[in-house]
């Protein structure tokens, strides 16, 4: 099934150390008159999109933007909290590129491109310095100085933030860099569009077509490069951190047109999550990591143990992570965090209702700072905690659980941002480049804004530089051919409402259907269990025939009733659906095929005698990327990895 | 600590309005012991299921993260808008907010600048085009001065920081007699009118907003500080006033 192929990631030659900027001073220009007559169009306006529209639309550029929110600041990005990485050293703790850059491989586990990870931490710094310039307010020392925290997997502190809102500022930031350009007629911005399909002509990507999410039309849009900038793909387990709209449906498309997708299974449980209560539950919302700064992980010594969490003595008290890992403590990666949860949890340490969470406990924090000054850095986290739960987090331990909150894999990309169909450009979250099979905390706003701000537009130049491209129109034959695609799909799942009765899928007695929604929570159910924290063999083998079942049942039964008016949200979520399902199929494979354990991904057969991930860097030490095959299994290609600046090593944080 | 989530029974009166055209009206709905620990999107969420599943048209309502910061989900709940909790978007009231067997109206937004679209949404797009007039730095990538090159203090950082974490909701229009988006134009201007970045073009900016205020059909502030009173970031209405200054400056 596995083949070693052509994938050519385009790789700087020489030493890792400025490859990118003598890279850019190797790519082609194109002049300002000509770029005035190029298109290129942007899906997507997190940071990744944003900024990239923002920047090319400055470079002269004629950019059209199409998001699904009503405005590009809902993108998911804004609820990033923590903070985003670079590597300034300005906190005198001995940082540097190289060390960013290092942490940011050997945090990957040895499943990113080295070549990469050098270039995101050369990248690093500009970025700050763009963000300030933009008014961004991050928080700052009563000097002047920019303020820096400490992240999970770092032993420096290179996390610039804005309290816990940092996401938001950037977002604002890149939004408001767009909305100049909207301005001055440099931009198109077409907002409520869903992206249903990528349109292809000779094997190079020109155009999408979108429905319009109040009107319900379909629209093509066309260009000389297309940028998916769409995010991640957690809500394929149902709940998640994500916002309840993000969806895959973008990059699967693109798959499914032929671009390769890379690393599927890499998906990452972040430790710090409100746990799940009610069914009705509708997603999990993140506690950021910083909050391990100061919150320290415990459950009780005695399973069961349900006691008042303030009145269990601090001898019966396990604080787990200190233990385990005494160098890190609290502050080991992610993936680290949640698998030790999981583990105490399914040992009956867990608390709370199902004994479904682990304490973050701030009391020595508070009695060390003041309560004062831990609101003051934390503040919005706490009040948003309280909201949820109902309870003060000061003064009881807050509870909290894993939860799929960000999604390593994506569509395969070369060095260049361009996917395996030429002239799609594929940035941030969407993407699956320099996160390995772990991404460490702050860097993916790093990542998103490297993408938009500095790299794609470099690249994308490159690309529009050489290629003399024939003119396309909408009656083109590729554009009508996906356009009847896109039809076709919401013509099969629309009913006249009232019209269910005696048919699959309704609910019994009634003219109605069942919710999307039940089918999303079954899938999500599914792939928590066989693809979450821990994956097994066997277990896998399973999933994929129950998901096969469930696909079958969804292709005869899953309908939406059409009510006569043209938007229909449930419409959406049902096209956004049959996307997670193939997707999800390819995620159980990856895990299947992924014979180590490694980052996010650990497999229970793979592993050392105290628990510990084992790596199988002989044969595995590459890059999954998957071709989609329409009625046959897909095909797993492979990119190898090789390592020339950091020799490989076991991570070790204890 | 295990004690079994407590339930409530909620009366729902919703303003149903299936187009941008047709009539709207309320319709009731009664929700049967729904867990406290839900919210009240949550609520809706679990009506919509029972509509679908009974073959009638889900209510239409703007959502997204559903954790308070993308400012997607918005109306008036009995009047208020985001409901009774103070610094709180609908998205995160949670319904031991409420008592056992409450009747709760819910409407969407109303202001001229903001036309209805189904149900209890709104296109709030002109705030967009609030910040398109003007509410940027204008600066190109790759042309930025090293960030620590302009010291800010940390005070005055916090307080930008304070005005910039509007999330773009609407609720303070919604909640103005006069439909005003003062608070929103105020919190933009003052959280780059307090940064040294945003000197430049400050006057400028204050300006164009203002005039983009008018054209898109927002009133005037009246006074009555309704907007610092439902706002989900707490943004002070004070900030209207340092705008007002702003044009004598």
């Amino acid at each position: 099934m596995m083949t070693t192929t052509r994938l050519d990631p385009c790789l700087p030659a020489g030493p890792l150390d400025s490859a990118w900027q003598r890279t850019c001073e190797g790519l082609p220009l194109i002049s300002p008159a000509n770029k005035r007559r190029l298109r290129v169009l942007v899906v997507g306006t997190g940071l990744a999109g944003s900024s990239a529209a923002a920047t090319l639309a400055e470079q002269g550029y004629r950019v059209q933007v199409l998001t699904y929110h009503d405005s590009p600041r809902r993108a998911h990005s804004v609820a990033a909290q923590g903070g985003i990485n670079a590597a300034r050293n300005y906190a005198g703790d001995g940082d540097s590129v190289e060390r960013l850059f290092r942490d940011t491989v050997r945090g990957g586990d040895f499943r990113a491109r080295e070549a990469g990870c050098h270039r995101l931490a050369e990248i690093s710094g500009a970025i700050i310095d763009q963000c300030v310039a933009q008014g961004v307010p991050f928080a700052r020392e009563y000097g002047g100085l920019l303020a820096q925290r400490n992240f999970g997997g770092a032993l420096v502190s290179r996390t610039f933030y804005a309290r816990g809102q940092t996401g938001q500022q950037l977002l604002y930031g890149a939004v408001q860099a767009l909305l100049r350009q909207v301005e001055a007629g440099r931009v198109e911005l077409f907002t409520r569009r869903e992206m249903l399909e990528l349109i292809t002509v000779d094997g190079v990507a020109r155009g999408v077509v979108c429905r319009h999410r109040l009107s319900g039309e379909l629209e093509t849009f066309l260009a000389d490069a297309v940028v998916l900038a769409t995010g991640g793909y957690a809500n394929v387990f149902h709940l998640s951190t994500n916002a309840v709209q993000s969806n895959a449906s973008a990059i699967w498309r693109a798959h499914c047109r032929g671009a390769l997708f890379a690393n599927p299974c890499f998906t990452q449980i972040h430790p710090t999550c409100i746990p799940s209560g009610d069914g009705d539950q509708s997603k999990l919302t993140l506690m950021s990591e910083s909050l391990r700064n100061d919150g320290r992980l415990w459950l009780p010594l005695q399973p069961g143990d349900q006691r008042d969490p303030k009145t269990i003595p601090e001898a019966e008290r396990d604080y787990f992570l200190e233990r385990q890992y005494p160098t890190y403590g609290n502050m080991v990666p992610r993936d680290v965090a949640s698998r030790r949860a999981r583990e105490l949890c399914l040992a009956g340490h867990g608390v709370g209702p199902g004994g479904r969470s682990v304490y973050l406990d701030l009391a020595e924090a508070i009695a060390r700072d003041g309560q004062e000054a831990i609101e003051s850095r934390y503040g919005n986290l706490l009040e948003m905690y309280a909201r949820i739960s109902g309870e003060d987090p000061t003064s009881t331990p807050m509870r909290i659980y894993p939860a799929p909150h960000y999604t390593m894999g994506g569509l395969w990309v070369d060095y260049h941002l361009m996917s395996t169909i030429a002239g799609l450009f594929v940035l941030g979250e969407a993407n699956f480049s320099e996160h390995g099979a772990n991404r460490l905390g702050a860097s993916a706003l790093m990542q998103g804004l490297a993408d938009g701000y500095f790299i794609a537009p470099a690249t994308i130049t490159a690309w529009l530089a050489g290629q003399p491209l024939p003119a396309v129109n909408a009656n083109h034959p590729a554009c009508r051919e996906a356009r009847a695609a896109a039809a076709a799909r919401i013509a099969a799942l629309l009913v006249p409402a009232g019209t269910g009765t005696a048919s699959p899928g309704t609910v019994a007695g009634g003219a109605g259907r069942r919710p999307v929604e039940a089918y999303h929570r079954e899938l999500g159910q599914l792939m928590i269990e066989a693809c979450g924290i821990s994956r097994q063999g066997e277990r896998l083998q399973r999933a994929l025939l129950e998901l096969a079942d469930m696909r079958g049942r969804c292709d005869a039964e899953l309908r939406v009733s059409d009510h006569g008016t043209p938007n229909n949200p449930e419409l959406e979520k049902a096209l956004r659906l049959q996307d997670f399902l193939g997707l999800a199929e390819l995620m159980l494979r990856d895990a299947l095929a992924r014979e180590e354990s490694c980052g996010a991904h650990f497999r229970e057969e793979h592993q050392s005698a105290d628990g510990e991930a084992r790596r199988d860097d002989e044969h595995f030490a590459h890059i999954a990327a998957w071709e989609h095959r329409p009625g046959a299994e897909p095909v797993r290609h492979s990119e190898p990895l090789t390592y020339t600046a950091i020799p490989f090593s076991q991570r070790n944080y204890r | 600590m295990n004690a079994p989530a407590a339930t409530i029974t909620l009366n729902l009166r919703i303003w149903r309005q299936a187009t941008p055209d047709a009539a709207g009206a309320f319709a009731a709905y009664r929700l049967e012991q729904v867990s406290t620990d839900l919210s009240l999107l949550e609520a809706l969420d679990h009506l919509n299921g029972q509509l679908i599943a009974a073959g009638k048209r889900p209510v239409g309502f703007e959502h997204d993260c559903r954790e308070g910061i993308c400012g997607s989900c918005g109306f008036l709940v009995n009047g208020q808008a985001h409901g009774p909790q103070a610094a709180t978007t609908v998205c995160q009231l949670y319904l031991r907010q409420f008592e056992d067997g409450a009747t709760l109206v819910l409407e969407p937004f109303r202001a001229r600048a903001f036309p209805l679209l189904q149900d209890l949404s709104v296109d709030r797009s002109a705030f967009d085009r609030l910040l398109m007039a003007g509410g940027y730095c204008s600066v190109n990538t790759g042309s930025a001065p090293a960030a620590n090159a302009i010291l800010i203090g940390r005070d005055q950082a916090t307080s930008a920081f304070d005005t910039a974490s509007c999330i773009g909701c609407g609720a303070c229009v919604a909640s103005c007699r006069n439909a005003s988006a003062s608070l929103f134009v105020a919190a933009k201007l003052a959280h780059l009118g307090q940064l040294p970045q945003g000197q430049p073009e400050r006057a400028r900016r204050n300006e164009a907003l203002q005039q983009q205020m008018a054209t898109e059909g927002f009133g005037s502030c009246s006074n009555q500080l309704e907007c610092e009173a439902v706002c989900p970031k707490q943004i002070s209405a004070d900030w209207i006033s340092w705008m007002r200054r702003e044009g004598w400056r």
